[in-house]
C-alpha cells in the first residue's frame, strides 16, 4: 500500500471540494421570489389564490422542518390584509416580528398603522 | 526525509489549488463594513438604466433571498413598496434619492441596498441571442450614511456550454438558483436571479459580509 498516493488521493480532492461546495439554505423559498415578483409589478392577481399558495407552503416547511424566508410572513399578512382579513394579517406581522425581532422597528409602524386605521376604511357606508 | 518532502510539496500543490479559485483582484477593504455591522437591511427599488420596463421588479425581488441567505433580515420588498407609496414614492429615482436619515427614520433598518441595473433583457444577433444582465449594488449604513461595499455582478445565457466564469462553483451556483427559481416564465427573470446571487450572495470574493443569521458570521473575509 502506497500511502503517498493515498494521501494525495485523499487530501486534494478534499481541498478541492473544499472550494466548490454550497452551504445549506437558512430558508425555504418555494416561489415566494416569484410572488415577490408579480406583486411588484402590480399584480396581486387574486390574493385568495396567493394566500392559498403561500399557506400550503408555509405547512410543507412546517412539516419539513423548514425556516420561512424573512418577510414570507409579513406578505402574506399583507395579501390577507387586502382581502379584508385584519386579525389574520396582525397575526401574521407579529409573528413576522417573533421569528425575526430585528424586524421589530419596522413591523411595530406596519401594527399601529393596521390599528389606527379600521376606524376610517371599515365605516360601513 | 523523502516522505516528509513528499507530503510538504502535496500540501503546497493542494494550496496552490485553492489559490487557483481566487481572482487576482485586491480585496475589498470591509474595515467600515466590520465596524458597522448591519442585521437589517433595507432594499430600495433598483434604478432602471436599461430599456426594460420589468427590470426594476425583477432585480428588486431577486434581492431577499440571496441577502437573507447570507445572514440578513431583509424588509419585505412588497411592504417596502406599499410605504413607499403612502409617502408619496412613486419611482425608484426617487426612492434611492431619499436621506439615509430620513430612510432610517421610516424604516428602522440598519443599512439600504443601492442597486442599479445597466443591462437588463434579451439582444438578438444573427447566430444566436444573448439575455444578459448587469447590475451594481451599494450598501450605505442608515445610521451614518457611511458606505459599506459596492460590488458589481454580470449573467448572461452565452455563459452556458462554455467554460464558465466561476468555474465548478460558478456553474453550482447557477444550478442552486435555477433550483430556487423553478420553471422560468422570462429568461431575462431567470438570468436576474444568478446575477442578483452572484451581486449579493455570500460567500463570494469581495462580496457583502455574512450577517448574523449566518453560521460563517463574524469570521474573517473568505479569501476564495
Amino acid at each position: 500500500m502506497n500511502f503517498h498516493f493515498m494521501f494525495a488521493a485523499l487530501i486534494a480532492p478534499a481541498l478541492l471540494v473544499g472550494c466548490a461546495s454550497q452551504p445549506k439554505q437558512l430558508y425555504m423559498w418555494g416561489s415566494f421570489p416569484k410572488i415577490q415578483y408579480e406583486a411588484l409589478q402590480g399584480n396581486l392577481g387574486t390574493a385568495t389564490d396567493k394566500i392559498a399558495a403561500m399557506d400550503a407552503h408555509a405547512e410543507k416547511a412546517r412539516a419539513s422542518n423548514a425556516a420561512l424566508p424573512p418577510g414570507f410572513r409579513a406578505h402574506l399578512g399583507m395579501l390577507n390584509l387586502s382581502e379584508g382579513n385584519v386579525d389574520r394579517a396582525r397575526q401574521l406581522w407579529i409573528e413576522e416580528k417573533t421569528v425575526f425581532p430585528e424586524s421589530a422597528s419596522y413591523i411595530d409602524q406596519l401594527l399601529n398603522r393596521l390599528d389606527r386605521k379600521p376606524t376610517d376604511t371599515e365605516k360601513p357606508a | 526525509m523523502r516522505n516528509l518532502r513528499l507530503y510538504l510539496s502535496i500540501t503546497i500543490l493542494s494550496l496552490l489549488m485553492l489559490g487557483g479559485c481566487a481572482t487576482k483582484v485586491p480585496q475589498y477593504d470591509y474595515a467600515a463594513f466590520m465596524k458597522a455591522k448591519p442585521k437589517t437591511l433595507l432594499v430600495l427599488p433598483p434604478l432602471n438604466d436599461s430599456p426594460e420596463v420589468k427590470a426594476t421588479a425583477s432585480m428588486w425581488s431577486h434581492a431577499t433571498l440571496p441577502l437573507s441567505e447570507a445572514g440578513y433580515y431583509v424588509l419585505p420588498v412588497t411592504l417596502v413598496d406599499e410605504t413607499l407609496k403612502q409617502n408619496g414614492v412613486f419611482n425608484a429615482s426617487d426612492a434611492q434619492a431619499i436621506s439615509a436619515a430620513k430612510l432610517h427614520e421610516v424604516f428602522g433598518a440598519d443599512a439600504a441596498v443601492y442597486i442599479k441595473v445597466t443591462k437588463y433583457g434579451t439582444s438578438f444577433q444573427v447566430l444566436a441571442s444573448e439575455t444578459r444582465i448587469e447590475a451594481e449594488g451599494r450598501i450605505v449604513d442608515l445610521r451614518t450614511g457611511d458606505l459599506l461595499w459596492h460590488g458589481n455582478a454580470v449573467a448572461s445565457s452565452a455563459e452556458e456550454g462554455q467554460q464558465n466564469q466561476g468555474g465548478l462553483a460558478g456553474l453550482l451556483i447557477a444550478a442552486v438558483v435555477k433550483q430556487i427559481i423553478g420553471t422560468a416564465t422570462d429568461a431575462a427573470y431567470k438570468y436576474g436571479g444568478i446575477a442578483s446571487n452572484r451581486l449579493l450572495g455570500t460567500p463570494h470574493y469581495n462580496g457583502i459580509l455574512p450577517g448574523p443569521r449566518s453560521p460563517f458570521y463574524g469570521q474573517p473575509p473568505a479569501a476564495q
